[in-house]
């Protein structure tokens, strides 16, 4: 068996923006919370809103939705908090939703070579075709791995995070 | 039988911070990094303008005994909208003097967040990290951050060649011409215009004492913090030849001030014995022990 058609069972995160509905591991999701003050100070990393405050920790918020599907969320966000993994250690971070956002158990087939370096892989669900997304490539971070490097990570990987 | 006794909690401890605001935007830095908070009137007299600085946020030297203070303007420094600064922190341990618009506060911080490493431009160098005080996030900036080693030696190269030149022309002048270019009335009036462009301020008084501004700055304390700023303003140096009127008003100021040392920690001067303990990596948190 080819390893590109390799499927793994799986808990995910629904997660809407705009019209398109994208996942991620549950494994590293830690909460969906409701709209809160956005702290912004000066910084030149475009991809980095500002931060909020939760449960004490300050968390970048992430603004994925533009590369995703071309426009930033004015409307209706929500902050799904994710896992992200360093080299080092793991930090969260906080990406803007529309807030319907739903846990799935399906199976997963890795993303090819072919894949851009966000797509961790896809799963299908409700007639949809949906790709999973690989935060590691979609936030920013120090020392940003090559997009083969990207590609190359597998949804079991994501898990450890 | 004696149950033992919980363990202690790790006692936090605080870190002295001033809230200074530029072009609207509020910043922190620890008061043990300031060594001297001035009024941009006050440095006015003492800064001269370089020409053509290879450095778009220095546009001032102070000469300070055998080392060149270079004036940072802040809002250009973290790419804010323009404003007019009304005063100088003198950092310590570094060559900068920084142009803010005021002071917010004096508060303490008991935690200082890393800054998160979704941050991977050049504001990695500008902060220490990230605070949170009174439910807001704060930044924390790095003293040593304002001017890179290369944008300090680019300055000291262009210092150099300036003074270099400068040399060359006092040498092929005449004796008579040159003793009408020094330390002659029109010296002083190129000062004061440096004052105005310094702080583009065209209500800039000429000199030292007179120009103290404390008052400025007392007014943009808040939140009763006014003991805070009045131990802030640090001592002022009297600035070229001062008449009686400077030394009554000096007297008034004199009253009123005291040296930044007092309020930045109770440790002498440089030693900022603050340790930054990483207790959870994973939360990439420093607690100040």
């Amino acid at each position: 068996m080819s390893p590109t058609t390799e499927t793994t069972a799986d808990s995910f995160v629904l997660l809407r923006l705009g019209e398109r509905r994208f996942a991620v591991a549950a494994s590293v999701i830690a909460e969906l919370v409701a709209p809160s003050r956005v702290f912004r100070f000066p910084h030149q990393t475009r991809e980095i809103e500002g931060v909020i405050l939760r449960r004490g920790r300050i968390v970048p918020v992430c603004d994925v939705a533009e590369k995703l599907i071309g426009k930033s969320l004015r409307s209706r966000r929500f902050y799904l908090i994710a896992q992200r993994r360093y080299a080092t250690q793991t930090e969260w971070v906080a990406l803007p939703v529309t807030g319907d956002c739903e846990l799935i158990f399906a199976e997963m087939i890795p993303a090819s070579e072919a894949d851009l370096p966000h797509v961790a892989g896809w799963l299908s669900h409700a007639g949809d075709v949906i790709e999973v997304l690989n935060l590691a490539a979609l936030t920013p971070g120090p020392g940003v791995a090559s997009p083969s490097t990207d590609a190359s990570l597998t949804h079991a990987q994501e898990a450890l995070l | 039988m004696r149950l033992p006794s919980p363990p202690k909690p790790p006692s936090l401890r605080a870190e002295q911070i001033i809230l200074f605001r530029i072009s609207g935007q509020i910043f922190a830095v620890s008061s043990a990094s300031v060594k001297e908070v001035r009024s941009v009137d006050t440095l006015a007299g003492a800064a001269k303008e370089i020409s053509n600085s290879a450095i778009r946020k220095v546009r001032h030297v102070v000469q300070r005994g055998e080392h060149s203070l270079y004036v940072v303007n802040g809002a250009v420094h973290f790419g804010l909208p323009p404003s007019p600064a009304a005063l100088v922190f003198v950092l310590r341990r570094t060559r900068t003097a920084l142009l803010v618009d005021g002071i917010e506060k004096m508060t303490s911080m008991t935690r200082l967040q890393a800054l998160p490493q979704a941050f991977n431009n050049e504001e990695r160098g500008w902060y220490r990290g990230l605070t949170a005080i009174d439910q807001a996030v704060i930044p924390v900036v790095k003293p040593e951050g304002f001017l890179t080693p290369d944008e300090l030696l680019l300055l000291d190269s262009s210092q150099q060649a300036s003074s270099a030149a400068m040399a060359d022309l006092i040498a092929q002048l005449p004796a008579d011409d040159l003793a009408s270019i020094v330390g002659t009335e029109d010296d002083a009036a190129g000062l004061r215009s440096d004052s105005a462009t310094l702080g583009n301020r065209s209500d800039a008084p000429p000199f030292g004492f007179k120009s103290v501004g404390l008052d400025a700055a007392s007014a943009q304390t808040t939140h009763g913090e006014q003991d805070s700023s009045s131990k802030i303003i640090s001592t002022f140096q009297p600035i070229l030849t001062i008449d009686a009127s400077d030394l009554a008003t000096a007297a008034s100021v004199a009253s009123r001030i005291s040296s930044v040392s007092t309020i930045a920690k109770p440790t002498s001067d440089d030693s900022s014995d603050f340790r930054f303990v990483q207790f959870d990596s994973d939360e990439s948190t420093s607690y100040i022990q």
